[in-house]
């Protein structure tokens, strides 16, 4: 690669982490090319913990109420938080990227493994924002082997993901030796990203088995959307000052321990239970199959006799194993699982052979059963080209779904589609309009790239499709996609999915087995204490800069025979590693109660912050009727015998109606029930009839900041306040 | 009859707690069970007895996302 110009420079003194944090954060603009550095205060340690709650924070500072995903003053904001970069305990590498979506016009965060996390925090910033936009193509460098923040003219013309990484990676390695790359990271997206809004980050680590760079992803919300319109080819770390201390904890032989039990938890009991070591995410695909879980043709069902083709051993065969496949060091659960030497079949590197990150279970059902694909060679090719190309697999998945539903349908046809046969499983003329969604030539390929939510009314305004059977069935909610479950037997679920801060994505809250199989959660309060707790409690590892899956994918031996049942589902000893473990770093003293508290300050900052936006009231939160239950008669008849069940406990005889009219019925009441949810969260989330957070609440959790009260009083009313 | 996640089932003479989480088609690896309040250790599923009129609690251990 060619010696890259420099267009603007600053130097600047790496501070060192202390006690999990370098009190430093990093903001450049490209647009300008300007560099600044702020300090870390300690009430913005208390208020907004770190990760994506320092995100959130810096990116309020900087926009504007009016502030649109394109605007100059979005930013992108990248941070760890306190405990990212750990390397005694598992899943301690994760950033949380915030920024205004393309996609829901409000704030979202997206996270990643990879490197770059802790090697930003190693590089001296506990933060990095990006703000204006270039002119032409640049890179964005932290360099903090020589002290110093560049802006580089970029030398790309192929912007795609693993081209970029891997030159990167070379570029700013040493040439003696191969493993000196593994110092550097870099975020990337791809030509998918400049042309539909499901543009994904791509967070690399180099894998030092392997010699190559790998990527992980913050796929969703269209971050890599943003990236490209700010003209950001790749965003750089690189450091040498890395090591298992480099976080200076207050107490590493604690760290030590706990990393240590958990250790040889995972090697001794993960073959037996979820084998995330061998299979990765891709043991739920027979699972959720089996609970009639796995989105199968726009979630219409959830089941499919041609699941045993994604079956998880087969991808476990199609992953090398006995290679630690950890997306940062010390991480023994080794999910990051990845097929080497495979072929590419179509696309512009046609007939090379590459090594593919994934699939995880969400591609697996997103580019699987739900466009009625059962082929994993396939799903894997789908999988490479995303990363390459950068895009979001959830988000596309669910949403050539939708499109394929609207062929099914009629609602759309061969000619508005220029010439492809949307047909569930029809694997080329899928694939193909991947390659146009990138391409970006293609108008058709464009309005699909713009979502779900934006497709309802382009296909209504260019091609007549009906506006109210897409509201039905397309499965988006504020905007943004939803994930690979199946919500419709769940009304703790559909506040999983649809209360959630940002739209439907599981990491709030997955509670259908709790709700569904356990029957853990009989009222509708038990379902909103559940809708309390779990947002709050995930959110906290956003915070400190943590991956979930150690945390309940994997389980004591004794946890079952230890806990009760509800207790037992919490995975109590694993909580309490986590407290101790953010002890032990940061030197504090809280308790498993304190962690919610830490929680909840930036979950109900987060609410304000979309209703600063114009967002964040109840009016956001809708869900369609797809996720409520089922809407034509064949989802009702492919299980006919459940479904008369839930309709009779809902007080209506089913005898003497037609398929068609039974869906109608329940429908009716599934609203009904979606309404009173609504309601009930409301109220123990402390927010008022409208979704809006209460002054009183504000409060108690010492998040009375004037401006943000200001934002509550602006839009709360009188007649939205609960009378007791 | 038996009682399991608050539903009834018919209870079936030498029925052990892996018959019933097959029955039930239970795949998912991460279960607890409870009879009667009392937990029985996963690699005791297959030679535990479920005695009639017991109340069964089959929790899968996946509760936040
Ligand atoms: S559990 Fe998997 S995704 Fe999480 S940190 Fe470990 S390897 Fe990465």
């Amino acid at each position: 690669m060619e010696k890259m110009k420099v267009l603007a420079e600053w130097s600047y003194d790496p501070a060192k982490p202390f006690r999990g944090y370098t009190g430093k954060t990093l903001k450049v603009n490209v647009g300008d090319m300007t560099f600044e550095s702020k300090d870390v205060s300690e009430d913005m340690k208390f208020k907004f913990t770190g990760g994506r709650g320092f995100g959130l924070k810096l990116l309020w500072d900087s926009v504007k109420d009016t502030t649109k995903w394109n605007d100059p003053e979005n930013e992108i904001v990248i941070s760890g938080g306190p405990l990212c970069g750990v390397t005694q305990y598992p899943g301690m590498g994760k950033f949380y990227a915030v920024f205004v979506s393309p996609l829901t016009d409000q704030t979202y965060d997206s996270n990643a493994g990879g490197h770059f996390g802790p090697l930003l925090k190693f590089a001296g910033w506990d933060a990095i924002e990006i703000q204006g936009k270039a002119q032409n193509d640049v890179v964005v460098v932290v360099d903090a082997d020589a002290k110093k923040v560049q802006i580089l003219e970029s030398p790309f013309d192929d912007v795609n993901a693993y081209t970029v990484t891997e030159a990167i990676h070379e570029y700013y390695g040493d040439p003696k030796d191969i493993n000196d790359r593994r110092f550097v990271s870099v975020v990337t997206s791809g030509q998918a990203a400049e042309n539909t809004f499901w543009g994904c980050l791509n967070s690399s680590f180099w894998d030092s088995h392997r010699k190559t760079a790998r990527l992980k992803q913050a796929g969703r919300g269209g971050g890599g959307t943003i990236l490209r319109d700010k003209k950001i080819a790749a965003l750089v770390v690189k450091t040498h000052d890395l090591s298992g201390t480099a976080n200076n904890p207050a107490d590493v032989d604690t760290l030590t321990r706990l990393g240590a039990k958990l250790h040889k938890e995972i090697i001794t009991l993960d073959a037996k239970q979820c084998r995330m070591r061998t299979a990765g995410t891709s043991h739920l695909n027979e699972i959720m199959n089996e609970y009639h879980l796995l989105p199968t043709m726009n979630y219409k069902f959830g089941q499919h006799p041609d699941a045993d083709k994604i079956h998880s051993k087969i991808y476990e065969k199609m992953f090398t194993q006995g290679i630690s496949d950890g997306c940062w060091y010390g991480c023994t659960m080794a999910c990051a699982k990845a097929v080497d030497g495979f072929e590419l079949k179509t696309g512009p590197w046609k007939g090379r052979k590459i090594t593919v990150d994934g699939p995880e279970y969400e591609t697996a059902a997103s580019f699987g059963p739900n466009v009625g694909v059962y082929d994993p060679a396939w799903t894997t090719e789908t999988n490479f080209y995303a990363d390459h190309y950068g895009f979001d697999t959830i988000s596309a998945g669910t949403g050539i779904a939708f499109v394929c539903e609207c062929y099914e349908l009629g609602l759309i046809n061969k000619e508005n589609t220029n010439g492809l046969e949307l047909n569930f499983g029809n694997k080329d003329d899928i694939m193909e309009l991947i390659h146009r969604m990138a391409s970006g030539k293609d108008e058709f390929a464009r309005m699909v790239g713009q979502g779900v939510h934006r497709m309802k009314d382009l296909f209504a305004e260019k091609f007549g499709a009906d506006r109210n059977v897409m509201e039905r069935i397309g499965m988006e909610g504020q905007g943004i996609e939803v994930s690979e479950y199946v919500p419709k037997e769940s009304v703790a679920q559909w506040g999983g999915f649809f209360l959630t801060l940002k739209g439907p994505q599981h990491d709030e809250a997955w509670l259908i087995f709790m709700d569904r199989v356990n029957k853990q959660l009989p009222t509708f309060e038990d379902k909103a204490e559940a809708l309390h707790y779990f947002p709050n409690f995930r959110t906290w590892f956003s915070l400190v800069g943590l991956c979930k899956l150690p945390w309940n994918d994997i389980e004591p031996a004794d946890n079952a025979t230890k806990y009760p049942p509800q207790e037992a589902a919490r995975v109590p000893e694993h909580v309490q590693n986590y407290v101790d473990i953010f002890n032990a770093v940061t030197g504090q003293n809280i308790t498993k109660e304190d962690l919610i508290h830490q929680a909840e300050r930036v979950y109900n900052f987060q609410r304000v912050f979309q209703l600063r936006l114009g967002k964040g009231t109840r009016k956001f939160h809708n869900i369609p009727d797809r996720a409520l239950g089922p809407v034509w008669a064949d989802e009702w008849e492919a299980r006919a015998e459940y479904y008369d069940n839930e309709l009779k406990a809902g007080g209506v005889d089913p005898a003497g109606l037609s398929s068609q009219e039974k869906c109608d019925r329940l429908q009716k009441i599934r609203r009904e029930q979606w309404e009173k949810l609504v309601d009930t969260v409301y109220r123990r989330r402390g927010w008022d009839k409208n979704g809006i957070p209460t002054v009183k609440k504000l409060k108690e959790l010492g998040m009375d900041i004037p401006e943000v009260v200001a934002v509550v009083e602006k839009h709360a009313k009188p007649e939205d306040q609960w009378k007791d | 009859m038996i009682v399991v996640n608050g539903e009834p089932m018919e209870w079936k003479e030498g029925m052990t707690v892996r018959d019933v989480i097959n029955e039930k088609r239970y795949v998912f690896p991460l279960l607890a069970v409870w009879i009667d309040n009392s937990s029985v250790p996963r690699d005791h599923f297959a030679t535990t007895p479920v005695p009639d009129g017991a109340n069964v609690q089959i929790i899968h251990m996946i509760s936040g996302g």
